[in-house]
């Protein structure tokens, strides 16, 4: 039987749950990235997204210090990021021998691509989360707090493969999109007037936000798992910001996260189980996951800035933190005009509403006192969702390397993706 | 400009009808008086399955430019030629919960009056003559 999605009802998508049940008793254990790529070459299946996930996910056994057969259950987002490869695609292109003879592995990886192919015989327990790494994260988190498996793989592998993806010469539309593709509207469209609105509404302008993409790129250029850092190690200038092309004014390419394919595996286990293992146990306070319904046929500001609190609240509430008890802030940037309102919702660094890209302005390096994103993020790195959490998980155990922040890194939150849709994770280096 | 065109469900066709007949009509709880667009099977508020009307927009149909963005580089191969172009996000005038989508036509890219007052048309479709879409355009 395929792997079930986790469903939303068993997510924490709500205030007044109070602190999460299993609170510091979940912690990650390893970690591990697969070598990036811009895009796959089609041919070579050693960097298929499935080999890639195996690589990923040796390396987050081999930093836990555990072999195969301890792990007892796989959680995976399965779906990839751009279109799909083989015969129902747009392309048409033809499938492979197995294990390659479906999407399985070649666009994402399920959590049963991973067991039989790595050889998982031990992992029994499967689950899949639907958006990104983030949400197969807070699955995984309360799959191991819930006992259902003890020492799991948590999960992503994103395809990008040849051509421009995403291009559609559809011309008829139905559902939900009925009411919106005859006017071209989407996600970029919804991120670029919302942007729009927030600068009218707070007296603010898209050139401010140049200072946070070109820090996430310095940042990321310091991240050696990154794709910039081991492709193309040339910082960007402000200049180049200012000039980048519109995609959707007021939203530039240089706004947008750079599809990559790569993969990532994290080491999700008990806090108990985790001090015996090799790394200092990072903790998992709590996970929170939004899933924001709007009034009409697209978000409004206040619908947006309400999603955005609503998840700080429930990140705090469930982890017992305040904004004034968060050290390391990772929110996601794979469009950089989200940012602000995560930045505004947490408070971190006493920032207040309406003040994020003012806060851009001020000294956000990760030398300096407010060392935002440190992980450089999708814009720094190239597009997974899933840096943020992996930065974290470095920050508190002190491998950071040139990242590594100068404030204190006792606690920290991540996640992704958009205010109305997204999952976070809140960390900490002590289970108390 | 070539606008994809929305294929009606059981659900939206009393919607696309009346479009078709230059009306607009939205789908109204009248347990709870209250309206919402898309339609829904239930209502959002109070979730009857059995209370929902389709009623006409308080005519002449009027709206307030909310906010825009212009589009440069479209997902959609067909709306390539036309770019760029103006996407709108418009409130009902006499129910700003209620929200459009539109292109302003006659409204060059970028010089969209936020804040300004638009009305209704009805625009026939490129690519299915005969068949229209609601539309708005800017009056003052």
């Amino acid at each position: 039987m395929a792997t079930e999605y986790w469903p939303n009802s068993r997510l924490r998508t709500k205030t007044g749950l109070g602190v999460w049940e299993h609170r510091g008793k979940v912690a990650v254990a390893g970690i591990g990235f697969s070598p990036t790529m811009r895009r796959w070459d089609g041919a070579d299946l050693s960097t298929s997204v499935g080999a890639l996930t195996i690589i990923a996910a040796q390396k987050a056994l081999d930093d836990a210090g555990i072999s195969k057969g301890e792990i007892d259950g796989v959680v995976a987002c399965p779906i990839g990021m751009g279109d799909n490869w083989g015969p129902e695609s747009v392309t048409g292109r033809p499938y492979f021998a197995p294990p390659y003879d479906t999407e399985d592995g070649l666009i994402g990886t399920s959590s049963d691509w991973l067991i039989k192919n790595m050889g998982l015989w031990n992992a029994k327990t499967t689950f899949h989360g639907a958006t990104c790494f983030n949400t197969a994260m807070s699955v995984g988190a309360q799959v191991v707090g819930d006992g259902l498996a003890n020492t799991i793989l948590v999960i992503r592998g994103m395809g990008n493969p040849p051509g421009r993806y995403h291009q559609s010469p559809e011309t008829n539309y139905s559902g939900p999109r009925q009411w919106s593709a005859p006017f071209d509207w989407r996600l970029e469209p919804l991120i670029a007037y919302g942007f729009d609105q927030y600068c009218r509404k707070y007296g603010k302008t898209h050139d401010m936000v140049a200072p946070f993409v070109l820090n996430q790129h310095r940042n990321g250029l310091l991240m050696p798992e990154g794709y910039y850092a081991q492709n193309r190690p040339e910082m960007p200038t402000k200049e180049d910001y200012l000039a980048a092309r519109w995609v959707v004014k007021p939203m530039s390419i240089m706004d947008m996260d750079m599809p990559i394919q790569t993969a990532v595996a994290f080491v999700v286990t008990t806090g108990e189980r985790a001090r015996g293992m090799k790394q200092k146990p990072v903790y998992i306070l709590n996970h929170a996951s939004q899933r924001g319904v709007v009034r009409s046929t697209t978000e409004t500001l206040d619908e947006t800035e309400a999603f955005a609190a609503n998840i700080a609240a429930m990140c705090y509430e469930g982890s017992g933190l305040t904004a004034k008890d968060l050290d390391v802030f990772n929110p996601y940037d794979g469009y950089t005009l989200f940012t602000q309102y995560y930045l505004d919702a947490f408070g971190w660094h006493g920032v207040k509403r309406g003040e994020a890209l003012d806060f851009y302005a001020g000294d956000i390096s990760v030398e300096g006192p407010h060392p935002f994103s440190p992980s450089g993020g999708n814009n720094g790195n190239g597009r997974t969702r899933c840096w943020g959490q992996y930065d974290c998980i470095q920050q508190l155990r002190g491998q950071a390397g040139k990242r590594q922040v100068n404030i204190k890194a006792e606690t920290a939150i991540a996640g992704a993706f958009t205010p109305g849709t997204s999952d976070w994770t809140v960390y900490c280096t002590s289970p108390d | 400009m070539p606008k994809p065109v929305p294929q009606p469900d059981q659900l939206s066709k009393p919607f696309w009808d009346a479009v078709n007949q230059r009306r607009l009509v939205l789908q109204t709880c009248t347990a709870c008086n209250r309206r919402q667009y898309p339609p829904e099977p239930t209502c959002a508020q109070c979730h009857s399955a059995t209370n929902l009307e389709w009623q006409p927009a308080k005519e002449p149909v009027r709206g307030t430019i909310y906010g825009y963005c212009v589009m440069y580089d479209s997902r959609l191969i067909p709306l390539h030629e036309d770019q760029p172009f103006n996407i709108a996000v418009i409130k009902l005038k006499e129910d700003p919960d209620i929200v459009f989508l539109s292109h302003l036509p006659g409204t060059p890219p970028d010089e969209v009056p936020v804040g300004g007052e638009v009305e209704l048309f009805f625009e026939e479709l490129k690519l299915a003559p005969g068949r229209l879409i609601h539309e708005w355009k800017v009056v003052k």
